[in-house]
């Protein structure tokens, strides 16, 4: 059972730890560094709970050991706001559209949908939806994530 | 769920991996997207004692122009970049729009080409995309390579003609011949769902007859299910509304072996099998330049 050395950057700041072979990404964050706000649903890939941002794309926590991301570069949920009143935008528009009732897929939804808007700036529902389609929701029904992030497409343009 | 005490290594080099992959045999298992090993491993129903790394062979990720208008593409392209590889889309596009069936955005991030035609799963795009386009498999290991043609290689449920120590390196597409046209359907209940019933359709068309046709089935059977006596029938018989749908029946007949699930009967994937390849045979027959 091999231990490694792990050094990534996670939300800018960089981290330094000896991990096993086995340590799903996920529990690192969670267990290890203390970043819980990556959710941990499934452990199978089909939750989306657990969706953090490598290199700046969407991929599966729980489907990458933590050794796999030694020298990389990654964004989780805390890497959004700097603080309770300096929300993302996105994150803003959860919270006018009522796009969270539980939250615990939010964190999820939210590094799924921040680089969907970058690259998709004029959504429309069909392309939100789909979007969204692998990250579950047990509360919501889904309705008003689609409009949080049509929100938030909305004011981003009329800042533009 | 957590994957059991495991030694992993980054292979720096494709000789490296196979060199490990040599020494270890059966105890280790090549890591590449991890998308469907990993969770396997979560639920212990893998439980190698060495992973080795794909993931930093930068040179198994490539996609290239290959002989006569076809494409090389390496084991380690992922599926979000065969969705939109403009090269992938130009010369095989059924490819690409079958990639973008795959699960989720997230997951086709990090799954990989050569890693779903290992994992061999009946449920797959892209084994049956590879049975119908007629591509073949660069397979190395530390002594040597072969190839495999896709119509070999997938030889059973979730099992692959890969022994121990090999690694699928590269997968060749030939070029669509001229005049053909392509379909991909699938029904899954939601979006990015392993599908109820898929099908894959090449049709070429040659003096106003079909000189050629492809239908091959996913989630239908063991593995790549190709029907070809409804191929032949479209080959002797022409494309037209009532052989697309006599070849969609036959199919759908004889040539799966769908079994229910919670989900869905046998009696409706079958039903399922004879709709889709119906809209697939029609749309490939349009893509080729001909009207059913
Ligand atoms: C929630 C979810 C939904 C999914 N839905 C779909 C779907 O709808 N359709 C679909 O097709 N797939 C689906 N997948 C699976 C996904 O496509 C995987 O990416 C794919 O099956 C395996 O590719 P990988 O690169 O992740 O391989 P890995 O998981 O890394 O490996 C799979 C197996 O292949 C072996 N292997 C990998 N690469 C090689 C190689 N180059 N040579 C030899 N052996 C190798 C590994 O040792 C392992 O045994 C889904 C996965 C998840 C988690
Ligand atoms: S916990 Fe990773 S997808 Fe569910
Ligand atoms: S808000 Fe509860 S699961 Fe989505």
């Amino acid at each position: 059972m091999s231990r490694h050395n792990v050094q990534v950057t996670i939300n800018g700041r960089a981290y330094e730890s000896e991990v096993e072979a086995r340590l799903l990404l996920s529990d690192f964050l969670r267990h290890e560094l203390d970043l819980t706000g990556t959710h941990v649903g499934c452990e199978h890939g089909v939750c989306g709970a657990c969706t953090v941002l490598l290199d700046g794309e969407p991929v599966r926590a729980c489907l990458i050991l933590a050794v796999q991301v030694n020298g990389r570069q990654l964004t989780t949920v805390e890497g959004l706001a700097t603080d309770q009143d300096d929300l993302h935008p996105l994150q803003e528009a959860f919270r006018d559209a009522h796009g969270l009732q539980c939250g615990f897929c939010t964190p999820g939804i939210l590094m799924t949908m921040v680089p969907f808007l970058e690259d998709n700036p004029e959504p429309d529902e069909a392309a939100i939806r789909h979007a969204i389609s692998g990250n579950l929701c047990r509360c919501t029904g889904y309705q008003h994530i689609v409009d949080a992030v049509k929100l938030a497409a909305e004011r981003r343009r009329s800042a533009d | 769920m957590k994957p059991a005490p495991v030694d992993y290594v980054a292979a720096g080099s494709l000789e490296e991996a196979l060199s490990l992959l040599a020494e270890h045999g059966s105890d280790a298992k090549p890591l590449a997207g991890g998308q469907s090993l990993i969770p396997l491993l979560n639920f212990r129903l893998a439980r190698p004692t060495l992973l080795v790394d794909l993931n930093g062979l930068g040179e198994l990720s490539y996609v290239r122009d290959g002989e006569g208008g076809g494409l090389s593409i390496g084991a380690m392209t992922r599926h979000s970049a065969l969705e939109g590889d403009p090269r992938v889309i130009a010369a095989a596009p059924l490819l690409s729009s079958a990639a973008g069936f795959i699960a989720h955005p997230q997951i086709r991030n990090r799954g990989t080409l050569g890693g779903t035609l290992a994992h061999a799963d009946p449920a797959a795009e892209l084994p049956v995309v590879s049975v119908a386009l007629e591509a073949r498999f660069r397979i190395v290991h530390a002594g040597g390579e072969r190839w495999a043609a896709a119509a070999d290689f997938f030889v059973g449920l979730l099992t692959a003609d890969l022994q121990p120590g090999e690694l699928l390196v590269e997968v060749e597409v030939p070029p669509m011949p001229p005049a053909s046209g392509w379909a991909f359907h699938e029904l899954a209940r939601r979006t990015g769902d392993y599908a109820h019933a898929g099908v894959a359709a090449v049709l070429t068309r040659e003096n106003g007859a079909c000189s050629r046709a492809r239908l091959v089935f996913l989630s239908l059977g063991d593995g790549p299910m190709r029907a070809r006596q409804a191929e032949q029938l479209l080959e002797t018989q022409g494309v037209s509304e009532a052989t697309i749908d006599e070849a969609a029946a036959l199919a759908a007949r004889s040539e799966i072996e769908p079994s229910g699930d919670i989900h869905a009967s046998e009696a409706y994937k079958r039903h399922l099998a004879r709709v889709l390849t119906r809209r697939a045979l029609n749309e490939a027959w349009r893509r080729a330049g001909g009207a059913a």
